[in-house]
């Protein structure tokens, strides 16, 4: 059965629209990402153009995670105060990422930094994963000790100190803000969440404990992708509401699957498939830039 | 209010024609179109128009062509930078028609002549494409984007690769069949049948087609068009409502 999207002004099936929302929404589920890095990519395959994907996804993005932040709020996994500085520098980096974006497509070249965006990042966190998993794999019967909770380095000597209770912090409110501004540009110009990206470094360079680390990030994505659907929307007219929807009802089913196959596999093995499946993205947006197009000339924006 | 805008285009674009029909003296010549307005709604997959008519001499050629909205069409070339393929060089062609199709009793090169077909723009190889703005590309490059542009325009659909046939149903009653896809350009629609006799354009009349989008694809667009604000907000409370409402349904399952 074909939908005709109204603003993506193109026909496509919705059983398969359904189908990649269900899929990604397993995947999601199982590895508890968001599942933006692949759906974007995925819409931009089938045809739907590529600002219609990102602003569309960024509010598929907002359902998946805002059902996810309440659960995690319930459970008193978020640092409230924290979020709230990441959002500050996340909507900053949205808006901003926004502009970059219209800009980008005036000048035709849009496409090529979405692609060469997903290839760095997918690339590098991608290949982290891999192998920080399989070192973990095999060395699961060693117990080493892990040391201190989290070392101290410059960011610690930055000015503007702010005390986070929940994540047990006295650290520099610039390093959250920052970090929250970083990640808002990838939302606005990728189509994503930004959870790959928060999560690391949420550990490594904030030093968060774990358990409060993904209701965070989820309340950050939460915030980010809600501003970086409206600013598309005010700004692109990109949002498809009817394209998003359909992506959220596989999406939902999808995801409630995938949990309880993610809770049935081994953390090490299930970061191993994640790792794997970035790279395989990774490794197809790397070979259509490398490889020779079929035809050179292509038809760019029409207008009045 | 958008669809008002589309009617005055309409209109508009209908008034020259009406004048074009009547110094080309059309009594030997009526035709019409099968729907004035196709409707793009939900089920949209594209769609077709049947252009029939009749024609007072039968031995003469009939020729019709359609014709999308007219737009500013830009046209990129890539080219290898530092190892990878780049959008570098842009043109804009101005006026394009976004969709053309011809279709006529014979194949065109044996019913007019060059001069003729290009006069008129018979065939999508006589489609006028002007550049907007300055080029300092040689006429050859302009030459290799035009040619893009249309490969590209039938690569999508959009341009007819083949030219249709006219068939004559009856002894003076022509009809031709136009199917257009999914992603064709919402607007007026500009159909030409043109008479010939020897070689020569002896009547014209035009007729038109509004695509429009209708329902709830019209109201979705025009919102999210003219009131973007709103529409973004609307669009924030449709999502987290459904994110709400799959973590209620399936907390209890």
């Amino acid at each position: 059965m074909d939908i005709y999207l109204p603003i993506a002004e193109v026909s496509v099936n919705l059983f398969l629209l359904l189908g990649m929302g269900g899929g990604v929404g397993f995947l999601s589920g199982i590895f508890g990402v968001g599942g933006g890095f692949l759906m974007t990519p995925l819409l931009i395959f089938i045809g739907i153009p590529p600002a219609v994907a990102v602003g569309s996804e960024a509010s598929q993005i907002l359902a998946s995670s805002s059902s996810g932040v309440m659960a995690h709020m319930r459970r008193n996994n978020v640092d409230i105060k924290m979020g709230i500085v990441l959002v500050a520098g996340g909507a900053v980096g949205s808006a901003f990422g926004v502009w970059l974006f219209r800009e980008l497509r005036e000048l035709g070249q849009i496409d090529l930094v979405i692609s060469l965006s997903y290839l760095i990042f997918l690339g590098i966190v991608g290949s982290l994963m891999f192998v920080e998993s399989v070192r973990a794999w095999f060395q699961v019967q060693c117990k080493g000790g892990r040391g201190k909770l989290h070392r101290h380095h410059w960011l610690h000597g930055l000015p503007f100190k702010m005390r986070f209770q929940r994540s047990r912090l006295y650290i520099s409110a610039l390093t959250p803000l920052v970090l929250g501004f970083l990640v808002g540009i990838l939302a606005a110009i990728m189509g994503v969440g930004g959870g790959f990206l928060m999560v690391p470094a949420m550990i490594y360079v904030i030093g968060m404990p774990t358990q409060v680390v993904v209701g965070t990030s989820l309340f950050q994505i939460a915030f980010v992708t809600a501003v970086t659907t409206f600013l598309h929307a005010v700004n692109n007219q990109t949002v498809d509401i009817i394209l998003a929807l359909s992506l959220i009802v596989g999406g939902v089913i999808g995801a409630q699957i995938g949990t309880g196959v993610g809770a049935k596999l081994r953390g090490e093995q299930i970061r191993i498939l994640l790792a794997l499946i970035v790279l395989v993205v990774c490794a197809k947006l790397g070979f259509d830039l490398i490889v020779t197009p079929d035809d050179l000339y292509s038809l760019g924006a029409a207008g009045h | 209010m958008g669809r008002h805008r589309l009617l005055v285009w309409f209109l508009a674009a209908a008034l020259p024609a009406f004048l074009l029909a009547g110094n080309l003296r059309a009594n030997g010549l009526a035709a019409d179109v099968s729907d004035r307005l196709i409707a793009i709604t939900a089920a949209f997959v594209g769609g077709k128009v049947v252009v029939f008519g009749s024609v007072d001499q039968a031995k003469d050629d009939i020729v019709i062509t359609m014709q999308g909205p007219r737009q500013t069409q830009t046209v990129q070339r890539k080219a290898r930078i530092a190892g990878i393929w780049i959008n570098r060089d842009r043109v804009h062609f101005e006026d394009v028609p976004s969709f053309f199709a011809i279709a006529s009793t014979r194949p065109l090169n044996e019913l007019a002549s060059e001069s003729v077909r290009h006069q008129f723009g018979l065939g999508v190889d006589h489609i006028a494409l002007n550049l907007s703005d300055r080029f300092d590309y040689s006429l050859d490059e302009k030459e290799a984007f035009a040619a893009a542009l249309i490969r590209n325009k039938q690569k999508a659909g959009l341009y007819t690769k083949t030219s249709g046939k006219v068939t004559f149903p009856g002894p003076k009653l022509f009809r031709t069949t136009f199917s257009f896809p999914a992603n064709v350009t919402p607007g007026h629609y500009q159909i030409e049948v043109l008479r010939l006799k020897g070689g020569q354009v002896i009547d014209a009349q035009q007729s038109g087609v509004l695509i429009s989008k209708i329902g709830m694809e019209a109201e979705v667009f025009d919102f999210a068009n003219q009131r973007s604000a709103l529409y973004g907000m609307i669009a924030i409370v449709i999502a987290v409502a459904a994110g709400w409402l799959a973590g209620v349904v399936f907390r209890r399952a």
